[in-house]
């Protein structure tokens, strides 16, 4: 770990989706954001949900399973089956907690290519994701060029802005200021500081849509009344639907996860594990460049992309860029935009075509 | 594979208009470009299958960028005012601006960094001193709205428009040196009759440049 410790043993969750072919030339990594996790197209088993990118994934979607193979891990750190602060400590038979060292992006990334190697996957067809995913994109372009054919990175940077990082450091602060945080010890204690998880999710929700698009949803609507109550009830949509959003992400989340992977973000500077030059994280790339941003993104704006294009085009990498124009915010990549389904629906097709994945059979070809 | 690869590149010959084809022919195979302004990437398409070119676009127009990422190509979406600036000196052999000259706000700097980064530069423009032209200011005294010019002038992305002498006046101002021109017919062929540049400025619908770095 860059921590400068081993994490031995560890365990790693994954799912898959479709099969490897015999020239297990067809794979492609799935990295997931912030607090997403493996179910990344069947239904979550702790929120009875259908998967993450339901939209993007499965038989003859853009991520056709009747193509490739298509592999979704949780990360180090993460709460969702891989070894994580709820994890049990070898050492001292509890949970790690946060005795747990903190893990970086390029933490996440080693662990990924371990899982790849256990695969037996030399070299991925795509590694594809969004935000915090797309940071793993970038790292494992980085690390690792000659087992990444494509890379997706999308709505991400290649380093976290000041601004990012204080969002981070609200949620941060809000989950240790509950009281049964208890130091980070909580689950020896059989407590959870839900209170300060569903508020630092409150504040992060808020960074994920656009200002046009919760007017749009929400404006100043009342909920479920003609009048305000003149009380600190939720008496505006938009506070139940937060109230909402808070509550059940605590029902899937453990709170000192939430801890390590915002820290993990605000370390990723890619950049700086290079001389300071971005470009040269990416020197003599072989690898097929898709970057795709979103035009009301304020949390990972369009800017920070197009810093990612500077230094590819720099590099002499290939790479194509897509800012996609729609109102719905960071959350955009997990939802239904036609646009960037189209996008990414393409550019796979094109680069299976150049690596010679044949189309499923029945589909013509 | 290989037939459909062949029977693609055939209706693109017979498809592309024939001004690119012109451009591509001024292109060596097996070298880098980069065609600014590239649209759906019909002439980046025709370089990379024809010519075996590693080709890359920026294009400003989202629904092209789409078209050019769905068909393999890899096109950034971007601005040639703003963006040249981010490539490196020497990157390419050949910089291509096809009929995007006149929509852009800083031709000069344009060129200049064209010429920056790839050892050669083709640039295609409509020659806004073709008599036709001429003729429907001083006639109609109205802005010309002809075949290759087609928007009024309120609705037109062209904002720098150029006849092939004040072509010429920019070339020596930067001080590049022109290794090729063509004029261009009104369906996009070459004139093939040799004649001075003045009578050219008076009958070429279009024209073609190819530039270079003077040492």
């Amino acid at each position: 770990m860059d921590a400068g410790v081993d994490l031995k043993p560890f365990q790693i969750a994954y799912q898959t989706y479709g099969t490897l072919n015999a020239a297990k030339s067809n794979a492609i990594l799935l990295c997931h954001a912030l607090t997403g996790d493996q179910h990344v197209a069947n239904v979550h088993p702790i929120t009875g949900k259908p998967g993450w990118w339901e939209v993007m994934v499965g038989p003859g979607k853009p991520i056709d399973t009747d193509r490739y193979f298509v592999i979704a891990s949780n990360v180090v750190g993460g709460c969702m089956g891989t070894t994580g602060p709820a994890s049990t400590n070898p050492a001292t038979g509890r949970a790690w907690s946060i005795d747990l060292p903190l893990v970086t992006i390029r933490d996440m990334v080693r662990a990924q290519a371990m899982l790849i190697d256990h695969l037996g996957i030399e070299t991925l067809f795509a590694v594809i994701g969004g935000s915090m995913g797309g940071m793993q994109v970038l790292q494992w372009a980085a690390s690792y060029p000659e087992r990444v054919f494509t890379a997706m990175p999308i709505a991400t940077a290649a380093k976290h802005s000041s601004q990012n990082i204080a969002f981070h450091e609200v949620g941060r602060q809000s989950v240790m200021a509950d009281p049964e945080w208890r130091g980070g010890r909580y689950l020896d204690a059989g407590v959870s500081p839900t209170k300060g998880l569903a508020v630092a999710r409150m504040a992060a929700h808020i960074t994920y849509l656009s200002e046009e698009a919760l007017q749009r949803k929400f404006g100043r609507k009342l909920q479920g009344r003609d009048a305000p109550t003149f009380s600190f009830d939720a008496d505006f949509q938009i506070e139940n639907y937060l109230r909402y959003q808070g509550n059940s992400f605590v029902d899937r989340f453990d709170a000192n996860s939430y801890l390590y992977v915002t820290r993990a973000c605000d370390y990723f500077d890619l950049a700086e594990d290079y001389g300071g030059s971005l470009a040269a994280a990416f020197k003599g790339s072989k690898t097929r460049f898709c970057v795709v941003s979103f035009d009301s993104d304020w949390l990972y704006p369009t800017s920070a992309s197009r810093a990612i294009v500077h230094a590819l085009n720099a590099a002499a990498a290939s790479v194509s860029f897509v800012e996609i124009d729609t109102d719905r915010g960071h959350d955009a990549f997990l939802l239904n935009v036609p646009e960037f389904i189209a996008t990414t629906r393409g550019f796979l097709e094109a680069a299976a075509r150049a690596r010679g994945i044949p189309m499923p059979s029945g589909k013509g070809g | 594979m290989a037939e459909t690869g062949a029977r693609t590149a055939v209706m693109l010959s017979q498809t592309a208009r024939i001004d690119l084809l012109v451009v591509a022919d001024m292109v060596a195979p097996k070298t880098r470009v980069l065609d600014v302004g590239c649209g759906d990437g019909t002439l980046l398409r025709l370089l990379a299958e024809e010519r075996g070119v590693d080709a890359r676009g920026i294009e400003l127009s989202q629904s092209g960028v789409n078209d050019c990422v769905a068909k393999g190509l890899s096109v950034i979406q971007g601005d040639a005012d703003a963006d040249l600036a981010d490539y490196p000196d020497d990157a390419f052999d050949y910089v291509i601006l096809s009929q995007t000259l006149q929509a852009t706000r800083r031709p000069r700097q344009v060129l200049e960094h064209m010429l920056r980064i790839g050892h050669h530069a083709i640039v295609s423009f409509p020659n806004f001193g073709h008599w036709r032209i001429r003729a429907q200011i001083a006639v109609q005294g109205r802005m010309p709205v002809t075949k290759s010019l087609s928007a009024s002038w309120y609705e037109t992305p062209n904002i720098h428009f150029c006849t092939i002498r004040d072509f010429i006046g920019l070339v020596d101002e930067i001080g590049a040196k022109t290794e090729r021109s063509i004029a261009l017919d009104r369906q996009g062929r070459p004139l093939s009759f040799s004649a001075p540049w003045w009578v050219l400025n008076l009958i070429g619908d279009q024209a073609v440049f190819e530039l270079s770095r003077k040492k």
